[in-house]
């Protein structure tokens, strides 16, 4: 079944995914404007990496937002809760309470010790060049499992928005989108990588609460009343498993058996330690002036994302009420295809229109921050520090990084052609669980235990990393199970699809054990000036003048 | 590789880590932080742990349609919300002019 027997169904012609294309095209038209203008000054490395570090608070935590509530998020949470049910707002619980790790414990102190990238804070005390090159590979590994999340998203996508079903009209499309980057993050640098995200998160943010408040008005502003509708119309699904669902309790998705309810518990665990190690939300610290606008940007952040999954909450149960999970599962995108198919049974053609552009602004927004992301570190990190041995300009680190920019570009859609066909949620979440192992432990050492050495950090490090993906390859989620990436064989042993349970108490312990076995005490005088540095912002990078 | 070029020198930073202002700062701060990590932690772990295991208690109707594990969830919501509330007030009120007085003394001193 396809997009036309839904529409047809519903009695509208197929006219839309031209008004999808024409409103995309519109976005894409306005952003480029914008970030052509913004970007007249980009001749520095601190004004490409860091946009000069003259975005206010306010300003960033619009950005954090755009930078952080993904395709995954938006299409993927409603989706799960229009099919699961409860068991998907616990993603976003996880993905919104994530966020006081960072607002507690790592925002201030990483924007008064850093410069560039995550790694510039742990080699200030630490040996540099093994530390960088430890820590870029960790960031390039978070880096490329988010980017294959968000293009194998933009397939599923285009499949379902512009009803795109051939595999050579979905990869031209996909080749679009990172085209579409690259032309972003070199034009624009980090201010016009920003300005996308700022308008992306208020057309994203705007358009569901419009949404919600439609939603409300239609059960009279009763939550209750729309609680009540989905779980009727769950009910009444002909697949006798989602008919059987409780969608207003936990357990419809995790609740099978003990090793689910592990596996449910090792993913919450990832997703809430693993946002505050997410390179690209920790490089955003670095384009505000002050550690207190840093607070105030991740303040920002927390409230408007907590209000988006309150609404994608309303969302999710409001599309499995109207729509029905019969219709969403039968729809090219399967449950990521709730939200966009209660756009068009409230406001038809030009809402549904509008939420797509929104979701393609969504994939775009994303995928380029972390490609600047990732290009900041390849250049900043291995290519200056490792490599050259910091025997490199900064104007030399901008040209390495723009060169890096198109190779990942170009990367990205051949990896989104490739994995288009793969869960987006389970992508999302490997990225979270190597972020939460591999980057998390060191960064909460290096700035909170004077005593933390190199060996700690190389340990901890390479130990979350290879851990995590080690497990995940032996895991159901690789082989051994129906929804496999490789179904036709087994070689699973490690029963958890989520092995974060495993690998961040693992990447913690080689931290301590790590450091305790090293000789290595460090220099009093480095860790003082670290510390000094950290809680009061002495010798901070200033934002550059204009 | 420092950063921006402080002419402020090791012994210094020695000297005001060791100082009583910035071991009140790091106390306060430390005090604050570790405490509300634990404790909001400890209160998502609880909400995780009765999600996987306590469905028919999460079940429980209390008014209409709303049961008690939409109410923890938006818990979660409410708490991370005042979390944050309070956390700022005691960075702008204890922290904030704690620091500046060290760094104005510091950067003022060296320059």
């Amino acid at each position: 079944m396809n997009r036309v027997t839904i529409l047809a169904a519903d009695g509208t012609t197929v006219g839309n995914p031209v008004a999808n294309i024409a409103i995309f095209g519109l976005f894409v038209a306005v952003t480029l404007f914008i970030v052509i203008r913004a970007s007249k000054k980009n001749a520095t490395a601190a004004e490409f990496f860091t946009a000069g570090r003259s975005f206010t608070g306010p300003q960033n935590g619009i950005a954090i937002s755009g930078d952080y509530l993904s395709a995954a998020s938006f299409l993927g949470i409603a989706g799960a809760i229009a099919v699961y049910g409860y068991d998907g707002f616990l993603y976003s619980i996880g993905f919104l309470v994530a966020w006081l790790v960072a607002l507690l414990l790592v925002a201030e102190l990483l924007r008064n010790a850093g410069k560039f990238t995550m790694a510039d804070v742990l080699s200030f005390r630490l040996k540099q060049r093994p530390v960088r090159l430890a820590a870029a590979t960790t960031t390039l590994a978070v880096c490329l499992f988010y980017l294959l999340a968000q293009m194998a998203g933009a397939g599923g996508l285009v499949a379902l928005l512009l009803n795109i079903t051939s595999d050579i009209g979905q990869a031209l499309v996909i080749a679009v989108v990172g085209l579409l980057m690259i032309a972003y993050v070199l034009i624009g640098g980090m201010k016009g990588t920003t300005w996308v995200q700022i308008i992306k998160a208020v057309l994203l943010i705007g358009g569901a609460a419009m949404m919600t408040v439609w939603v409300l008005a239609k059960f009279g502003l009763n939550f209750s009343e729309i609680l009540g509708a989905a779980q009727t119309a769950v009910s009444s699904s002909t697949s006798e498993a989602v008919a059987g669902r409780d969608v207003l309790a936990p357990g419809a998705q995790y609740g099978a058996s003990l090793t689910s309810q592990i596996n449910f518990i090792s993913l919450a665990l990832a997703l809430v330690l693993g946002t505050a190690g997410l390179p690209h939300v920790l490089m955003r610290f670095y384009t505000v002036p002050t550690a207190k606008e840093a607070r105030r940007s991740v303040v920002w952040a927390i409230v408007l994302i907590g209000a988006f999954y309150l609404f994608t909450l309303a969302l999710g149960y409001g599309a499995a009420a109207l729509v029905g999970p019969d219709a969403i599962l039968a729809a090219p995108g399967g449950q990521n295809a709730a939200a966009p198919l209660l756009a068009f049974q409230l406001g038809g053609v030009v809402l549904l229109g509008i939420i797509s552009a929104v979701a393609f602004a969504t994939i775009l927004a994303v995928v380029a921050g972390l490609t600047i992301t990732a290009a900041t570190s390849f250049a900043h990190d291995i290519y200056a520090s490792v490599l050259k041995n910091h025997q490199v300009s900064e104007s030399e680190q901008v040209r390495v990084s723009r060169i890096t920019v198109v190779v990942l570009g170009i990367v990205s859609i051949g990896l989104g052609i490739l994995a288009a066909e793969q869960n987006i949620a389970f992508l999302v979440a490997l990225a979270f669980a190597v972020a939460a192992a591999a980057n998390l432990p060191t960064i909460i050492y290096s700035l909170y235990w004077p005593r933390f050495n190199t060996r700690g950090a190389l340990w901890s490090m390479y130990g979350g990393l290879i851990s995590t993906i080690v497990l995940i390859i032996f895991s159901p989620a690789v082989s051994g199970a129906k929804t496999a990436m490789l179904p036709n064989v087994d070689f699973a042993f490690f029963p958890l699809a989520n092995p974060g349970i495993v690998s961040i108490p693992l990447a913690f312990i080689l931290g301590i054990v790590g450091t305790l076995c090293s000789p290595d005490p460090g220099d009093p005088e480095i860790n003082a000036e670290f510390e000094v540095r950290c809680l009061t912002g002495v010798g901070a990078e200033k934002a550059t003048a204009h | 590789m420092a950063p921006t070029e402080t002419t402020v020198s090791g012994q210094e930073y020695l000297a005001v880590q060791a100082s009583p202002e910035f071991q009140e700062l790091r106390s306060r701060l430390r005090r604050f932080v570790f405490p509300m990590s634990a404790l909001f932690l400890i209160w998502y772990a609880a909400y995780v742990i009765l999600g996987a295991f306590a469905h028919d208690f999460m079940a429980t109707k209390v008014w209409g349609d709303i049961n008690v594990g939409l109410l923890i969830g938006l818990g979660q919501f409410v708490s991370t919300f005042l979390i944050t509330f309070v956390y700022v007030r005691f960075a702008n009120r204890e922290l904030d002019p704690r620091a500046e007085a060290i760094r104005t003394e510091l950067e003022g001193g060296a320059a």
